[in-house]
């Protein structure tokens, strides 16, 4: 599932990869021992449907002048992006034990291959709110070249509080930028609460209507319905579509599963333990086993 | 002592706006975004002439920031275009995150800058722009001294790669100078006048008040040697530890803060290679106020009888150490 020619991935295939790019995510941060467990947890079935189905692309070529560009603007959410990386063959899978450790391509927030950030990485991101900018100043470029490769930004929901994404958001409705598809992680979460009671941001789906766009609502869970959502928002022309995908900060593990004080704390070791038992080993393997996942447990012994 | 002459004046915007208009024509990878100030800052007649390489993006340096940042990614080259406090302040992170740490090669067209903007009041005249450009790695700052200057130093920024440039001009028409076949090198000071008492080291208008200054300062037997550091960033440290050298004393001069622009520059450059007495000519840690420039140059000590008192100072001091 490495290659270019997405189309071949089937939906169990890609929802068990969003399985394993879970238990990548655990691992990754537990081996750094800093980093955001909750947003990147919640994010694997989108992730996996983007770079296994979505995203036009070549892991062996991550500038080919035809790929489309995706940009994390929310680059806390980093671990996810990375695991998804090191999946689809933009570098060894090994490499996920650095993120965090000096000298690493794997920073903290992401930072370009051609800087010293990891291949896949088009731009700087980690102070929120500027990747729609950037969106779209790629999209107006693509344009004004008449190119026909799609740009997709992610953005999470609390990042929706910086004013500058809803300037961009303003400006691709004013341009009308039909090869812009943004995504917006609905998990209704942030660091110091849920966000209703940080900032209300509904009625969420008016604003971007107000704004001049196209508005598509589905559950971020849902590996077939997000691809569909995806499908649907790059075949609207005239204006920019965004997916507002709902989703549980913390997918996956019983304990962290809509709890906003998941979001930018690791698991330790016993809570890793924890969680890779509840997210069982998929077809696709691990990128390091460690010794403690040797034990078997109390209850296989007996049976 | 050799006489500089003025052939006129006009404003370095202008000078902005015509290299513009010259390179477009040629390099149809050029464009432009407006924020809403598009017959001040002298983009207008690239939007008459070039509409779909003009991008109107309101009043919203940030977004601008972000979309230039997006433009360069996909090998356009993004000239951003707005007055100096909104070109560097008001988009600081998103210049230091989207562009200098992205190493996007963005051209930043500051207008308006410094405190001969004069009537519109301490709001609109950046004297910070310097210092936060500078502080940025991969960033270059060049801060041109008139009409012609400007034309080659917008020109000559096509070449900065890697990174972003920071290009900071000014409203008024000022007197032009350095002729229409100057020399210029982005990080290479030129020298306008010998001397061997002691060096003035100017950017921007200073560069002309510092001409005038070293006039009144030769019919008083003193002679100053003059060095347009037209680029604050990277910096020519090879001609200041030469001038400090050879002259013992220098005296640096802008249209900006005392903090953190060319004279700290100068001073981390003399500190580190050759420590000699500096006096500064800048704004002394305040912000302005309304009225016209020329008056405004005198009341906050950067003109040329500021640049006068301060090479005498520092004659003194280089005289007593």
């Amino acid at each position: 599932m490495t290659g270019t020619n997405n189309n071949q991935n089937s939906i169990a295939d890609i929802a068990e990869m969003g399985q394993q790019i879970r238990r990548d995510i655990i691992k990754m941060l537990l081996i750094s021992g800093s980093g955001h467990s909750g947003g990147p947890l919640g994010l694997a079935d989108i992730f996996a449907s983007l770079y296994f189905r979505i995203l036009k692309r070549d892991s062996s070529n991550p500038n080919w002048p035809e790929r489309d560009y995706f940009f994390l603007s929310a680059g806390h959410l980093a671990p996810v992006w990375y695991a998804t990386l090191a999946r689809a063959g933009y570098f060894p899978i090994e490499e996920l034990s650095t993120l965090r450790k000096i000298n690493t391509r794997l920073q903290g927030h992401p930072a370009p291959a051609y800087t010293h950030g990891a291949p896949g990485v088009e731009v700087a991101s980690g102070s929120l709110g500027q990747g729609m900018s950037i969106a779209v100043g790629t999209c107006l470029g693509l344009r004004l070249d008449k190119k026909p490769n799609r740009v997709v930004v992610l953005h999470g929901d609390g990042e929706l509080d910086e004013g500058q994404v809803w300037e961009s958001m303003m400006t691709a409705g004013h341009y009308g930028l039909d090869n812009l598809t943004a995504i917006v992680d609905r998990n209704f979460c942030q660091i110091d609460n849920r966000t209703d009671k940080v900032m209300e941001i509904e009625p969420l789906a008016d604003k971007w209507r107000a704004f001049r766009w196209n508005v598509i609502e589905c559950d971020g869970h849902n590996v077939e319905e997000f691809i569909g959502a995806m499908e649907e928002a790059q075949a609207t022309r005239g204006k920019p579509s965004v997916v507002i995908a709902k989703t549980f900060m913390g997918r996956g593990v019983s304990f962290m599963e809509d709890n906003y004080k998941w979001h930018g704390v690791p698991p330790n070791q016993e809570q890793a333990k924890q969680a890779l038992l509840e997210i069982p080993p998929t077809k696709f393997g691990d990128f390091i086993t460690f010794e403690w996942e040797e034990e078997v447990p109390e209850t296989a012994k007996q049976s | 002592m050799k006489r500089i002459q003025s052939t006129g004046e006009k404003a370095t915007r202008q000078g902005f706006s015509d290299a513009l208009m010259e390179l477009a024509e040629e390099n149809s990878d050029i464009v432009v975004l407006g924020g809403d100030v598009s017959p001040s800052v002298k983009v207008d007649v690239f939007a008459k002439k070039y509409p779909e390489r003009f991008f109107s993006v309101g009043v919203s340096e940030a977004d601008m920031m972000g979309i230039a940042a997006g433009l360069a990614l996909v090998g356009k080259v993004p000239i951003a275009s707005a007055y100096g406090e909104f070109a560097a302040g008001r988009p600081f992170d998103q210049i230091r995150q989207s562009l200098a740490y992205s190493e996007l090669p963005v051209k930043i067209c500051a207008s308006h800058c410094g405190i001969t903007v004069g009537p519109d009041g301490a709001t609109h005249q950046s004297l910070e722009d310097i210092a936060l450009m500078r502080v940025l790695p991969h960033m270059t700052v060049v801060s041109p001294a008139d009409y012609h200057e400007t034309k080659r130093a917008f020109k000559a920024s096509m070449g900065v790669t890697g990174g972003p440039i920071y290009l900071r001009y000014f409203r008024d028409a000022t007197p032009m100078f350095t002729g229409e076949d100057g020399p210029f090198e982005i990080g290479r000071a030129n020298r306008l006048i010998d001397g061997s008492d002691a060096t003035v080291i100017a950017c921007g208008l200073q560069v002309w008040e510092a001409v005038k200054a070293a006039e009144v300062l030769d019919k008083e037997g003193i002679s100053v040697r003059l060095l347009n550091m037209h680029t604050i960033k990277p910096l020519d440290t090879a001609a200041i530890l030469d001038s400090a050298k050879e002259t013992g004393a220098i005296v640096t001069a802008e249209d900006h803060q005392i903090h953190c622009g060319l004279g700290s520059a100068v001073a981390e450059c003399l500190a580190q290679g050759h420590p000699v007495p500096q006096e500064f000519v800048a704004v002394k840690d305040t912000f302005g106020e309304s009225g016209n420039g020329a008056d405004l140059m005198e009341k906050y000590g950067v003109s040329r009888t500021a640049i006068v008192d301060a090479v005498k100072k520092v004659l003194k001091r280089k005289k007593s150490s």
